[in-house]
């Protein structure tokens, strides 16, 4: 049975160049780029390139990006390092749908006498402005705001957050694990201090990630025993998991614009059609400031867990923000917060996209779901037959 | 990804029995949608007093809907008082297992079939109403419910009971509560077994003192605000005097007094120290915030 790989934004497949570019990485080259010897020492240019790769795409400066073993350890060295740098102020603000790399490490922080804020969101999953605005004070060490959500794909407007943290002198981090690729970003015009990005999300190896730290941020370092990255992150580099992040970053800023238009196309027919073709499903989070790979539909009545199993029988992976998938009890903390009913919120499905999708997988999807919609609600005691 | 037997995905995929009987013996129904699984069941019965047919509705994952499934094939056949004697852990033992935390997918078959038993035997109460004390307010689980899964199944932590009643996995608000069950059940079995309730000690230092405040405000206190949009914030320790701050939702509630004496106080009392008392500190709740649900 053929594979239908929805489930981009949970992971990607690699990208048959970077496989062909880390390959030699491993039992050719495999030496340390700190070592005296040429053998070691020439993977040093290797990883210096695989940089140059990242700041083309991010439109920043070499010296400005940390690499690390992914989203949650950028995100971490972010708040950490943030507020080890600030040790007289006390408060950060957040939001009540970022990714649990950022929540339950800010709410660990609330444990050791942080006050943390976490700005609600409206029906449409996005912020208001102007309560950041007023929650930004003196005591503010860092405001964290996801760029995309990794659920829904809103899109916050981040410029603005940045000039409002920057404007007050607050330091202002993004976890922007969901848009890389898929939204063109130009740093060194930006607000934004401090940026995590995973490799995993873009078509690169799982366990490497980069944090952007703008010049003149002030973080300390959050893993020590070592002089690596300049002294920023300690440990000996992932060699093969770099230089493909580098090649992914290089892939993502080719055609960036085409190809997430062609996704996007994909996108809309599958949304539009699914939400003809089922009656009872509604569309999670705003149409527009949205990823162009994403879309959250619920079905309602239904379970999540119980749709994905039978799109699994056909090869279909998607996920779902249900309680049932996760081993947790309550459904998704993003469609509670939106006020999403629990009609709706259990029944949930998140499918997302990447270029490697095409329009014969889309037509298939859409001949098995209605199928499954209708087949569920016949076993539910909430619909009338 | 769930680890479900061969037996459970048959049965998911190719349920049994789905459907309303016209005019049953019995009817029985449990859960909802919030809860996030409900089971709705009807049998009726023949000239001998046993069931000649059952049919079920369940809304729910895929070990809700074949644990739904195989409870009416197991009890087709059996008289009333036979079907009476099935445990959520015979329903459990015909699908080959369960996932331990999919558990509660048995015992919502078995109270569903306790309903429409009872529903047959009396003419009232299709629906299970709650008996004894909630415990947890989150999925509506009283002590009763609770002491029940924990003696039929053996259980002796606060994460099996989640796993087996959902008591627990919402804000986690009553894990407290549910330890002392444990106790009260199961004695030294479940003592030993617990670990995240702070030791009450018996002459404290200061530093002492206050680290066990604030691990009782981030464990036992905090959950339970969180799960209603608030929060609470240790300001300092004076002597026995504990100052505190509350945030969001709570910061300018009406019930704010109730909930630091009813709540705050009490577990800062039942896991700190019996001579502490909460005074809010007013000060520093001035904080911008607004009541949207």
């Amino acid at each position: 049975m053929k594979t239908i790989y929805f489930d981009n934004n949970a992971t990607t497949k690699v990208a048959e160049q970077v496989l062909e570019e880390i390959k030699p990485y491993f039992c050719d080259l495999y030496g340390n780029p700190s070592s005296m010897h040429t053998f070691g020492g020439q993977i040093g240019a290797k990883i210096r390139n695989a940089r140059e790769q990242i700041t083309a795409l991010l439109g920043c400066e070499p010296s400005e990006i940390i690499f690390t073993a992914g989203g949650t350890e950028s995100d971490n060295t972010a708040i950490m390092g943030t507020l080890t740098a600030k040790p007289n102020k006390r408060k950060i603000i957040t939001t009540r749908v970022e990714h649990p790399a950022v929540l339950t490490t800010c709410r660990e922080l609330e444990n050791h006498g942080y006050t943390v804020v976490e700005l609600p969101v409206d029906k449409q999953g996005q912020l208001a402005l102007d309560e950041l605005e007023e929650q930004i004070d003196d005591d503010t060490a860092l405001v964290t705001i996801m760029y995309a959500n990794n659920e829904t794909g809103v899109v916050f407007p981040i410029e603005k957050i940045a000039e409002l943290a920057t404007d007050k002198g607050v330091i202002f981090h993004t976890d922007a694990v969901q848009a890389i690729g898929k939204i063109p970003l130009n740093l060194s015009k930006s607000n934004i201090d401090l940026l995590s990005l995973s490799g995993h999300k873009l078509h690169a190896p799982k366990g490497v990630g980069a944090l952007y730290v703008k010049k003149g941020t002030r973080l300390s370092p959050y893993m020590l025993g070592g002089h690596q990255e300049a002294g920023r992150r300690a440990g000996t580099e992932n060699v093969p998991g770099i230089i493909g992040l580098g090649k992914a970053c290089e892939l993502a800023a080719k055609n960036i614009e085409e190809e997430n238009q062609r996704v996007k196309t994909l996108r809309d027919k599958l949304e539009n059609a699914l939400l003809e073709k089922c009656p009872g499903s509604s569309l999670n989070g705003g149409k527009q400031n949205r990823l162009p790979n994403t879309t959250n539909i619920s079905f309602e009545y239904i379970e999540g867990e119980a749709i994905l199993l039978m799109l699994d029988k056909f090869g279909i992976c998607a996920s779902s923000g249900s309680a049932c998938t996760s081993g947790s009890l309550e459904p998704s903390h993003v469609l509670r917060t939106m006020g999403v009913p629990f009609t709706a919120a259990h029944g949930s499905i998140r499918f997302s996209l990447s270029r490697y999708n095409t329009e014969e997988e889309v037509d298939y999807c859409l001949e098995k779901m209605p199928e499954i919609v209708n087949k569920l609600r016949e076993l539910s005691p909430f619909v009338a037959t | 990804m769930w680890e479900y037997t061969e037996k459970l995905k048959e049965h998911f995929f190719n349920p049994r029995n789905v459907g309303e009987i016209e005019d049953p013996d019995g009817t029985g129904e449990v859960g909802s949608l919030a809860c996030g699984d409900a089971l709705k069941l009807t049998f009726k019965l023949d000239a001998n007093g046993r069931i000649k047919d059952a049919k079920f509705k369940t809304f729910g994952c895929a070990s809700a809907i074949a644990t739904s499934s195989v409870l009416t094939e197991m009890i087709k056949g059996k008289t009333i008082d036979e079907a009476a004697k099935v445990t959520n852990k015979d329903i459990a033992d015909y699908l080959g297992g369960l996932p331990e935390q999919k558990m509660h997918c048995s015992v919502m078959g078995r109270e569903a079939l306790e309903a429409a038993i009872e529903n047959y035997r009396t003419g009232g109460r299709k629906k299970r109403e709650l008996e004894g004390k909630v415990i947890c307010t989150c999925f509506g689980v009283t002590e009763n419910e609770i002491e029940r899964v924990i003696s039929e199944n053996d259980l002796t932590t606060v994460e099996q009971v989640t796993n087996y009643c959902k008591a627990g996995g919402g804000c986690g608000g009553c894990q407290g509560e549910i330890e002392k069950i444990l106790e009260k059940v199961q004695g030294d079995k479940a003592k030993a077994a617990a670990a995240s309730v702070p030791p009450k000690a018996g002459k404290l230092t200061n530093i002492k003192k206050i680290q066990l405040i604030q691990q009782t405000i981030n464990e036992q206190i905090r959950p339970a605000l969180r799960a209603h949009g608030g929060n609470i914030e240790l300001i300092d320790v004076e002597a026995n005097k504990v100052i505190v701050a509350f945030r969001g939702m709570c910061a300018q509630c009406k019930l704010a007094e109730y909930t630091m004496k009813d709540v705050v106080e009490a577990k800062l009392r039942e896991f700190v120290s019996h001579e502490l008392f909460v005074e809010e500190d007013k000060d520093s709740t001035q904080q911008p915030h607004n009541h949207r649900g």
